[in-house]
């Protein structure tokens, strides 16, 4: 049985959304710009896919931006603020557990002179609003933080964080991370005080290379890629229309059945971490209850090696991450699972199961019984 | 006048009778390297020399894909042309040199060779007034006759070639001249460039990996099959043979003394590549140990290591430095893959103590514990085993 566990790396696209982009790829291949029939051809399905999206944030239209996914949102939303806001300041504050795509592009801000504040988290990888507070300064110019975390789906209380830096900081830019969280987590940037999120479309069964960013109006932006001025300047390039048609269709349909679908991602979710429990060396990193992410179990198993029990799983059909990708000559270790104080020796053992909506609980039934057979044989041969 | 490329080798040059079969092979060998990158080629042999001509051809890359023959000395670029008169060669000669060096100073000297006779003049008189003309061209220009910077070589055959620039062949000997060999190939930087250096000598290469699922991945395994591939630009194609090694090292892990785990497992791997060797009509085996490296690189381990082969162990490697192989490695183009960081299957069990001075007769006794599975565990990775062609 094949079990395709590894959904916050990457979806399979959805049925219909390959066929629209087949459609735009070969029939109405036009590019927005052009003055002609086909150019509008290609406009109307970026603004079919636009609407799509502002009904799902209850936004306007207008507040999207297209990009070409999570990396260029978070990096647009990062050195676009911080470079349109200079005389606010130079502190910008961050969380000890952020994406790569978050993470680096503070380092190099850090390099810049920038001022930066990493705000640690507890054991289950969220911050205290508390320390938050006390990093705001009046320099403060942009937080940024992601609302789920990739690796272990702890959620962010980013409604309370939005609230607390417009009172403290009315200057300051939030910028939220949305990218493990849009289409499994309750999300309305106004309600939460959002100024930016950003989405990728390939984490919702739509395409890769299709994303985009919110961007609340009237909050200062500069871009990062300059050119034609598409995407009302804020970002040039002829626009990926296949990719941005595709991701409209993605987008309707996680959102055809919202609460259904996430009750659908919290059965798999709970139902393997149930079925593991009864199995010694195993512990669990996520939490379970309704205010943690549907779709992402982040397990650990004393004395084996992620790596070895990542093939071996796959060896039977089972498709999972690794949590920090090691080996003996480069040592890679997560920042989120050294955040929540994870033993060391549990740091190379542990693996990340996440789930979509397509998955079964007859998937997860079969993964339990395949752990259950693995985890003694592995356990037996041990590294030194 | 026609681009075209006179090759010169070294050591197939000094063997005797067999020099026939040396200098088809090394033919055989430049036709196929040429096969690989655009353009028509021909490649002829009068005496002493290769010359490939041809059209359609890029100069780099040609002499790219001749830097990677074995056999080849030097590879000099030239230009072949008619016979018309002495004023029309040396108006060419130089035209080409200005073509190439444009106003840097030089210093140089003129060799012909005379091969037809009755070419008007003879090598001396050509030396001397080609040489006097490429004074009055180049004002910036000096003979020197013992340290030229250019030797302007010139033969008059029936068609007449000359060249001054030359690249450095990867010397050597022409593979398929020295027989067929057997190499233990692992995703590191060592046992690639140990295949190179033996297949520098003439030989014909054959390869094991062994493979250690669910310890090592389908990546490792890639990066071997890619490392072979980038062998193949000097060795010609490697039939690669790709054990699965993982009960054979469980076996091992569960009988015997776990610091003792990488000697016996080594002496298997002996065995193991030994009996494809055998298969595939190979008179060695190649490792790219080297002593004291690690610690189944030790004198005493090596000797326990040699005792499970009968076939001679060629370890090329085995007097360098790691940065003596790691440079050779940069040079042949595997580093940037060796390094790739996937697990290899020596590494995931290792000992934190291991046996640096075992004793054979200690190993043999550890190994009595395995006679009942191992005759079993060989013959199901033999039949198991995959073999490609690696290109």
């Amino acid at each position: 049985m094949e079990c395709y566990f590894d959904n916050s790396a990457t979806t399979r696209c959805s049925e219909k959304a390959a066929d629209k982009m087949r459609q735009v790829l070969l029939t109405d291949y036009g590019n927005p710009s052009s003055l002609h029939g086909k150019g509008m051809t290609a406009e109307n399905y970026l603004k079919e896919t636009r609407e799509i999206i502002a009904k799902t944030l209850k936004c306007e239209p207008k507040e999207i931006i297209f990009t070409s996914g999570g990396s260029e949102g978070n990096n647009l939303a990062i050195f676009g603020s911080v470079r349109a806001n200079r005389r606010v300041g130079k502190h910008i504050i961050t969380t000890a557990v952020e994406h790569a795509a978050v993470y680096m592009p503070f380092k190099e801000l850090e390099k810049e002179g920038y001022d930066v504040t990493f705000l640690p988290t507890d054991e289950r990888g969220v911050i205290s609003l508390d320390d938050l507070e006390n990093a705001l300064r009046d320099d403060t110019v942009l937080v940024a933080m992601m609302h789920v975390n990739n690796e272990i789906g702890s959620v962010m209380p980013v409604a309370r964080a939005g609230e607390l830096i417009h009172k403290k900081c009315p200057n300051a830019v939030f910028f939220v991370d949305a990218i493990q969280s849009y289409g499994k987590v309750p999300l309305i940037p106004k309600k939460m005080n959002i100024d930016l999120l950003s989405v990728s479309g390939h984490k919702i069964h739509g395409p890769k290379g299709s994303g985009f960013l919110y961007k609340k109006d009237k909050v200062k932006l500069d871009p990062i890629i300059f050119g034609g001025g598409q995407e009302q300047g804020y970002r040039s390039g002829t626009e990926n229309v296949p990719a941005i048609a595709g991701l409209g269709v993605a987008v309707a349909e996680m959102f055809s059945d919202f609460e259904g679908h996430r009750a659908h991602l919290f059965e798999l979710k709970r139902g393997l971490a149930e079925r593991l429990s009864d199995i010694d060396a195993i512990s669990i990193n996520s939490g379970l209850d309704d205010n943690s992410a549907p779709q992402i179990l982040s397990v650990s198993v004393d004395g084996v090696r992620a790596e070895v029990l990542l093939h071996a799983l796959e060896d039977r059909g089972i498709y999972v991450s690794a949590g920090s990708a090691c080996s003996s000559n480069r040592p890679a270790i997560s920042r989120t699972l050294k955040s929540i104080h994870l033993k060391d020796s549990l740091l190379e053992s542990t693996v990340r199961f996440s789930f979509s909506i397509y998955n079964t609980m007859e998937q997860v039934e079969y993964a339990s019984d395949v752990m259950h057979e693995l985890i003694p044989v592995l356990l037996k041969y041990r590294r030194f | 006048m026609e681009k075209a490329f006179l090759v010169k080798y070294g050591e197939i040059g000094l063997k005797g009778k067999n020099r026939y079969f040396f200098e088809e092979t090394l033919v055989k060998r430049i036709e196929e390297a040429l096969r690989k990158i655009d353009g028509e080629f021909t490649v002829t042999r009068p005496q002493g020399r290769i010359f490939v001509e041809g059209s359609g051809f890029d100069d780099d890359e040609v002499i790219d894909a001749l830097s990677k023959v074995f056999g080849i000395i030097w590879i000099c670029p030239c230009i072949m042309t008619d016979d018309n008169g002495f004023d029309d060669l040396s108006a060419q000669i130089i035209e080409y040199l200005k073509e190439e060096l444009g106003d840097e100073p030089f210093t140089f000297k003129v060799e012909a060779r005379r091969a037809r006779k009755d070419y008007p003049m003879n090598s001396m008189e050509i030396n001397v007034e080609l040489g006097s003309r490429i004074l009055d061209a180049f004002p910036n220009a000096k003979v020197d006759v013992h340290h030229p910077k250019y030797l302007v070589e010139v033969e008059i055959r029936e068609r007449i070639n000359f060249h001054f620039l030359k690249h450095k062949g990867a010397g050597g000997m022409p593979v398929g001249t020295s027989g067929k060999a057997m190499l233990l190939l692992s995703g590191g930087i060592d046992s690639p460039v140990a295949g190179y250096m033996i297949s520098r000598r003439g030989v014909t290469i054959d390869a094991t990996y062994f493979h250690a699922p669910p310890y090592t991945s389908e990546r490792a395994k890639q990066k071997v099959i890619d490392l072979a591939r980038i062998l193949t630009k000097y060795t010609g194609p490697i039939k690669l043979h790709i054990v699965n090694f993982t009960d054979i090292q469980m076996a091992i892990y569960e009988k015997c003394p776990h610091d003792e785990l990488t000697i016996i497992m080594r002496r298997y791997m002996m065995t193991i590549a030994e009996h494809f060797a055998d298969l595939d009509k190979d008179q060695a085996l190649i490792t790219g140990e080297s002593l004291g490296q690690v610690a189944s690189q030790t004198m005493q381990s090596l000797y326990v290591t040699d005792h499970a082969a009968t076939l001679p162990v060629f370890r090329p490697l085995i007097g360098f430095d790691k940065q003596d192989i790691i440079d050779i490695s940069e040079k042949i183009g595997t580093f940037d893959t060796s390094i790739l960081p996937y697990e290899d299957c020596c590494t995931i069990f290792v000992a934190k103590h291991p046996v640096t001075k075992p004793r054979l007769s200690a190993i043999e006794k550890s190994e009595t514990k395995l006679k009942d599975v191992i005759d079993g565990l060989l013959k199901t990775a033999y039949d198991t085993t995959e073999t490609i062609l690696v290109k």
